[in-house]
């Protein structure tokens, strides 16, 4: 597979020459696992098989929580807890379950700022980067109908308010609500489809991410140098990578192994952390819970739906422009999943031709602020919508979209990248070879 | 430079979960140092008889625990009463059965009854459904020794009444120092001396009220002590592994790396 030359499968033994005239799989797996990778990447390309080993827990778990769940108003949250108390070993596996999609977001979001920050989204890799979008798009809607099962208090009123998004659209919006509800509110109607879709959507993902893997096996994996392998020739890509098997997946099930002692401690002596307690009341829709906060993953685009209220002077000149169709909640909406779009429409936005931000002296800075800002969305996003946390959300969103819409295409102009490796190796022999040993003679301060 | 990223996202998702875990106490919930609280924290079985006795003789009253079997009681880790104690237990009860249209004696393999008074809630999982604390600095980690302050929230409601109360559209409400407004519907249920131990433990308020948070811990995670064990077993698994893991890594690239060594 790929632009990058390397040693193909060849069948010797009868059996498999006759295998591989009939169905090619032994070359199909030799060439996906032997894959040459570059030698110089760190410690944050781990996340993809954590995300793939979580999208496998998620499922096995999930596979087998359905045998004891019932998708019914009356009896979803008492089968959840016939499941920890009477299943065995039930507490352990809703447990696992429940912080596996935790565990998922952590990685997937480690795995899109690592993105962002080697510049992995540019040419030729724009179609690796959207299909990973669609994913973690899929993943967000799975895991929000997935937190409506157990039908506690959090679950009917976060799917109440979500839901409420769609019935903002002018005109469609309320049938729409009302469609995707399967009724006028949140009911049995709405449990069962989320409940359908939630098993449904993790095999559609699962697909998605042979695409996914299928797309960049095909351009080669980036770096963090961002300087691609050299292909000339087998000889000359061999300096510049090793195959992936056994020296990338060793190392990253040594990664894995390390954040799966974290996760075991947080499910073994932490399980309901990252949960809500309210969710251990049954839902009832004549008692809203005080605070309606999504789960944390959700935060920082909750936080961007929530900050553009009536009193922002966008909001009130879009409203004006449109005669009034676009309310400030319709805004919200919007900007919510406008904010996923700038980060879809990433490849097309950034003008610079240097992929790593390691040799973009301005992009560094804005990058790390772009983190930050990702935190403070965070939890402003779990705050109550008052003062001072309106104004900070909004500050803080009108960064988010400043980062891709403005500073993005504007850097590739004015900002002087410093200059890259030649190669992977002569990174790679940097690192490895000490002070003098690199390819390139390092320059001494003069005295 | 990523692993400060990967850093600053383990501190920030903490920051941010603990941030909106449920602060609904309005007054100060103290810890209490619960046998269970910790990773190695088991319950107390002394304790969580005495809690079973207390919630039968003054809770039951009005509150129920319908998500709990009564065979339960007899689980190991548990309260641990013996078959027949169990059995004896179960016949205090009144359950209805749908296939004789009528009420009959519980068995072991029937749940507690719901709650016998319409306002009173289901107290099953009223300790993990109730948040006490969520420190340090509002980060939620001392759960990792603390637990998150659910049956420290109880105890905190039930020591929390002040003795004044107020009538307010025909009921009574009682003033609260821990429950959200600070009026609640329910009379204070102990005193202190409500009843006798048959091994002649403490009986005033504050043990009562701890004895009967414990018990509530329990019938809201019955299986903390299997969770914790296997939460260990895997941390210590996981752990060995990575040190192999990391071994066989090194051994694997130390022909690689030395190539461009001087």
């Amino acid at each position: 597979m790929g632009g990058i030359p390397h040693d193909h499968y060849e069948p010797k033994a009868a059996w498999e020459k006759g295998l591989a005239k009939r169905l090619p799989i032994v070359g199909l797996l030799y060439d996906t696992l032997m894959i040459p990778t570059p030698k110089n990447l760190n410690w944050m390309w781990i996340w993809g098989i954590v995300l793939t080993f979580c999208l496998a827990l998620q499922i096995i778990t999930g596979i087998v929580l359905v045998m004891h769940y019932t998708p019914h108003v009356d009896y979803a949250f008492s089968s959840v807890e016939h499941i920890m108390r009477n299943v065995n070993g039930g507490a352990m596996l809703r447990y696992i379950h429940m912080n596996g999609a935790s565990l998922f977001f952590v990685a997937v979001y480690a795995h899109i700022f690592r993105g962002l920050y080697y510049g992995s989204y540019k040419a030729p890799r724009e179609i690796t980067w959207v299909i990973g979008m669609l994913i973690y798009l899929l993943m967000m809607g799975t895991a929000f109908m997935g937190y409506v099962l157990p039908w506690g208090q959090m679950s009917f009123w976060g799917a109440t308010v979500i839901t409420g998004l769609f019935g903002a659209i002018p005109f469609i919006g309320e049938s729409l609500q009302a469609w995707l509800l399967g009724g006028p509110a949140v009911d049995n109607a709405t449990l069962n489809r989320f409940f359908s879709l939630h098993y449904l959507l993790p095999f559609v993902i699962a697909g998605l991410v042979i695409v996914h893997i299928w797309a960049f096996h095909t351009t080669g994996n980036n770096n963090p140098t961002g300087v691609e392998v050299r292909r000339g020739s087998k000889e000359e890509a061999e300096k510049d990578t090793l195959p992936f098997w056994p020296y990338f997946v060793i190392k990253d099930l040594f990664a894995l192994a390390v954040i799966l002692v974290v996760f075991f401690a947080v499910v073994g002596f932490m399980p309901n952390f990252l949960g809500h307690p309210d969710n251990y009341i049954e839902a009832n829709a004549l008692a809203t819970p005080a605070h309606i906060v999504p789960e944390w993953y959700f935060l920082p685009f909750y936080a961007i739906l929530r900050a553009f209220t009536d009193e922002v002077w966008v909001v009130q000149l879009a409203g004006f422009l449109t005669g009034g169709i676009v309310d400030a909640k319709f805004f919200g909406v919007m900007a919510m999943f406008g904010a996923i779009v700038v980060l879809a429409l990433s490849p097309w936005l950034d003008t610079s031709s240097v992929r790593s931000a390691r040799y973009r002296p301005m992009l560094k800075w804005w990058f790390w602020l772009l983190v930050v800002d990702f935190f403070v969305l965070m939890w402003v996003g779990a705050m109550p919508a008052e003062e001072p946390f309106n104004t900070i959300s909004l500050i803080a969103s009108a960064y988010w979209f400043a980062y891709f819409l403005v500073i993005l295409p504007l850097l590739g102009v004015i900002e002087k990248p410093e200059a890259q490796p030649a190669t992977i190796e002569e990174d790679f022999a940097a690192h490895y070879g000490g002070d003098d040993a690199g390819a390139a003679p390092s320059t001494q301060p003069a005295e | 430079m990523f692993k400060k990223l990967a850093a600053s996202v383990v501190a920030a998702v903490m920051l941010s979960t603990s941030a909106f875990a449920a602060g609904e106490a309005t007054g100060h919930v103290e810890n209490v140092d619960f046998s269970f609280d910790g990773p190695f924290g088991s319950y107390d079985q002394n304790q969580l008889q005495r809690g079973l006795q207390i919630y039968t003789e003054i809770c039951a009253a009005c509150h129920g625990l319908k998500f709990v079997p009564l065979r339960t009681l007899g689980d190991e880790g548990g309260p641990a009463l013996p078959e027949d104690q169990v059995r004896a237990y179960a016949e205090f009860y009144e359950v209805f059965d749908a296939e004789l249209d009528d009420f009959r004696t519980a068995t072991p393999s029937d749940h507690f009854p719901a709650s016998a008074l319409e306002n009173a809630p289901d107290l099953s999982l009223m300790a993990k459904a109730r948040a006490g604390f969520h420190g340090p600095y509002g980060l939620g980690i001392n759960q990792l020794m603390n637990g998150i302050g659910g049956p420290e929230y109880i105890t905190a409601l039930l020591t929390g009444y002040t003795g004044e109360e107020k009538e307010e559209a025909g009921s009574v409400l009682y003033e609260n120092t821990i429950f959200p407004g600070g009026w609640i519907a329910m009379a204070p249920p102990l005193y202190g001396d409500d009843l006798e131990f048959a091994d002649g433990h403490a009986t005033d308020l504050h043990h009562l009220s701890e004895d009967v948070s414990a018990f509530l811990m329990w019938t809201a995670e019955p299986k903390l002590v299997a969770r914790k064990q296997a939460g260990f077993v895997g941390v210590l698994f996981l752990t060995v592994l990575s040190v192999l893991l990391y071994l066989t890594n090194k051994r694997i690239w130390a022909p690689v790396k030395s190539r461009y060594k001087k």
